[in-house]
């Protein structure tokens, strides 16, 4: 490794404008989904955010050179370590996206929608909105959605006026 | 070969291959859950009897070095146990032991008296060995992409533990936690990926050796991107605000192991970095800043609280900011001042949330309106609360205080106008600390059941009939409205009582404790026996 570094930060001085531009769209887009209400656009940005990274470690490697096998000369393989990294980057998001499936479709079970509840704090303000004086930004056929047991309510649910 | 060269490295990896190991060994033995708990609680007492011998060991001889897989020397995965490491090791397997005994306490209980048991064994024993797995294996980590890995474990297992069962609450809450994480984890890998453009590798111990080789710009653009990685983890403010949604809604023994832990693994991150990568940090300014705020808008949230759970999540929050203020001090008091804190600090906040889950039981809600009369309840329980309250906030001469002296002291003597103004900081988020929990004493503990707010309301709404509190979704809360309180399993409490021992036990063994983070802190900031002992002589450079 010590031998191939300084040729590595050489080439990635040069990187490809292509990937660079993948990963940026594909970055972008993600980010743009993720700050969806809905859990499955969420999840939806995760898959692209993961997906623009993973074109981010080509352009880390380097310039692309033959399959890194054991017996190829080391000057014309790429680098096959953030193809190792990667790899292992790829397979956590596979369970992760599996994991966030699993979980918008319980959500969709347990409320009939996807969207991402309400914090605890925002159903507080929104309480003492409808108990004390309605905040010019007060919509009231908003109704918060949160499930904390903790507020004095308890039961989860903002008190009726 | 010398049987003892064999034992000292060959233990490293084990903090790690135990747990999984176990987690395979109580996945197969699902039908069984004697044999889970057998399995379970063996595993993670070798853990304990491991990170002593670690602990001992990295103090006489050093950092132990173990290379994984038989790559040439600097390209492998490395672990790496040094003091800092085997200190956090040795706590964290200590607190998981603990919590794994008041879980299977709460289990037994729950399965007694026949309601639906919060900590479904046949996952919960897997998952949490995992769970313990991923955090040895963070503190372990001797590169940045294995670090990664670490963060990985933990967090895919945190994922199951905080939606654990499925009910609304949880899956709400673990929503935000999810995402969160998902998002540090992808700056995270943006970070290595940047980290691996810059220098062409991962390893800890030559990225020490490299980076002071980059232009500054580079250098700064590295370090905040794993800053704010693991910033995210570490509940830094203004990326705190995931913690107080997430946490407490879990099973009681999930949230004090996470409240006691994860946040850590992220504390270590940014002490291994800070002082190993960075070692002149241009950014010892905003660090301070961030401390500062954590530490005084995270007690200011807990005091506007009125749940007991809340309450101490943002006491977390605040109390990281501790942590953040001895690392941006860059001096060596200053970083054994915080690994004392990171060490204290666990032990406590997990006896708290124990404690908490015992107050839920008994009262039947953590919420402060409608609780009261729990000195009398439990007098055991009282005691518990009222020694960790007054040790997380600092009451002479317990841990707290002996923590927070060496932190403040160790901003005395850098003596810049900011570490003054967090001095005086500290001191104002200590005594405000003091007044939320003795906020929660005198509420929950020492004032009579009659007088809690909405107390009477609830119980004449019971007696006719018309209860208009809906019924809560999780079961766990289902079964507050309970006439009599029920007893205390006596497991539960005993492994609170243990945990609360144990941070009484690290004001007794102080003196020793702060040598021992004193020398970890120097051996950090000197940097050259963590690259020595990595890395052989030909490749440092």
């Amino acid at each position: 490794m010590t031998t191939l570094a300084p040729t590595l930060i050489e080439s990635t001085l040069q990187p490809n404008i292509t990937l660079v531009l993948v990963t940026v769209g594909l970055v972008a887009a993600g980010t743009a989904l993720a700050l969806d209400r809905s859990l499955v656009r969420v999840l939806l940005g995760m898959v692209l955010i993961g997906n623009g990274i993973a074109v981010l470690y080509l352009v880390v490697s380097g310039r692309a050179g033959r399959a890194p096998f054991v017996g190829e000369d080391p000057a014309t393989i790429s680098d096959p370590l953030p193809q190792a990294m990667v790899l292992t980057a790829i397979v956590i998001s596979l369970a992760t996206i599996g994991f966030l499936l699993a979980m918008s479709y319980r959500l969709w079970q347990i409320s009939g929608t996807d969207d991402v509840p309400d914090d605890a704090e925002d159903a507080r303000i929104q309480r003492l909105a409808i108990e004390d004086q309605t905040s010019s930004t007060y919509d009231p056929s908003e109704e918060s959605t949160t499930t904390s047991d903790e507020l004095a309510d308890g039961d989860g649910s903002p008190r009726r006026p | 070969m010398n049987p003892t060269d064999v034992t000292v490295t060959d233990l490293v990896p084990m903090p790690v291959l135990l747990p999984l190991l176990g987690a395979a060994l109580t996945l197969a033995f699902r039908r069984s859950p004697r044999l889970q708990r057998g399995v379970s609680i063996a595993v993670l007492a070798a853990v304990v009897a491991v990170a002593v011998i670690l602990v001992w060991q990295t103090d006489v001889n050093g950092p132990q070095v173990l290379w994984l897989g038989a790559w040439q020397e600097p390209l492998g995965i490395s672990l790496v146990a040094d003091r800092l490491s085997a200190l956090m090791l040795l706590v964290s397997a200590i607190v998981t032991l603990l919590v794994l005994v008041f879980a299977i306490g709460q289990g037994q209980a729950d399965s007694d008296d026949e309601t639906e048991s919060e900590t479904p064994l046949t996952i919960f024993h897997p998952t949490y060995l995992v769970l313990a797995a991923g955090v040895s294996n963070a503190f372990l980590a001797g590169d940045l992409f294995n670090l990664f890995v670490g963060f990985e474990i933990l967090l895919f297992s945190s994922y199951v533990l905080i939606t654990l069962g499925g009910a609304a609450a949880r899956i709400h809450a673990g929503t935000t936690y999810v995402v969160v994480s998902l998002l540090s984890s992808a700056l995270f890998l943006v970070g290595i990926a940047a980290v691996y453009a810059a220098t062409g590798t991962v390893n800890l111990a030559q990225l020490a050796i490299r980076i002071g080789d980059l232009s500054p710009g580079v250098a700064l653009v590295l370090q905040l991107s794993l800053l704010t990685a693991f910033a995210i983890k570490a509940a830094v403010f203004p990326m705190s605000a995931w913690l107080p949604d997430s946490y407490p809604t879990a099973p009681a023994p999930v949230t004090a192991v996470f409240a006691g832990l994860l946040t850590k693994v992220g504390v270590y991150a940014i002490i291994r970095t800070q002082t190993l990568l960075f070692p002149d940090s241009p950014l010892q300014g905003l660090l301070m800043w961030a401390a500062l705020l954590t530490m005084v808008i995270g007690i200011l949230g807990a005091v506007s609280q009125s749940g007991l759970k809340r309450i101490l999540s943002f006491t977390l929050v605040s109390h990281i900011g501790y942590m953040i203020f001895g690392i941006a001090l860059a001096t060596p008091e200053g970083t054994a001042g915080a690994i004392f804190y990171v060490a204290h600090h666990i032990t406590i906040q997990t006896a708290l949330f124990l404690i908490t889950g015992l107050v839920e039981r008994l009262g039947g809600t953590t919420s402060l309106d409608r609780l009261g009369g729990l000195a009398v309840a439990s007098p055991v329980l009282a005691t518990l609360f009222f020694v960790s309250a007054m040790n997380l906030s600092g009451i002479p001469p317990l841990s707290g205080f002996l923590a927070k002296v060496g932190l403040l002291d160790a901003g005395i003597s850098v003596g810049t106008p900011l570490a003054w103004l967090l001095v005086v900081g500290g001191i104002v988020t200590s005594l405000l600390t003091l007044y939320a929990l003795a906020k929660v004493w005198s509420q929950a503990f020492w004032r009579t059941l009659a007088d809690a707010p909405r107390s009477t309301e609830m119980a004449a709404a019971l007696q006719d009939g018309t209860l208009d509190v809906e019924p809560a979704t999780d079961p766990a809360s289902a079964v507050l409205v309970d006439a009599s309180p029920r007893a205390l399993p006596r497991t539960m409490l005993g492994a609170t009582a243990a945990m609360t021992l144990v941070g009484l036990l690290i004001t007794v063994v102080a003196g020793p404790l702060f040598a021992y983070t004193q020398r970890a802190a120097s051996d950090l900031m000197s940097r050259d026996p963590y690259i020595t002992s990595v890395l052989p002589v030909e490749v440092r450079r």
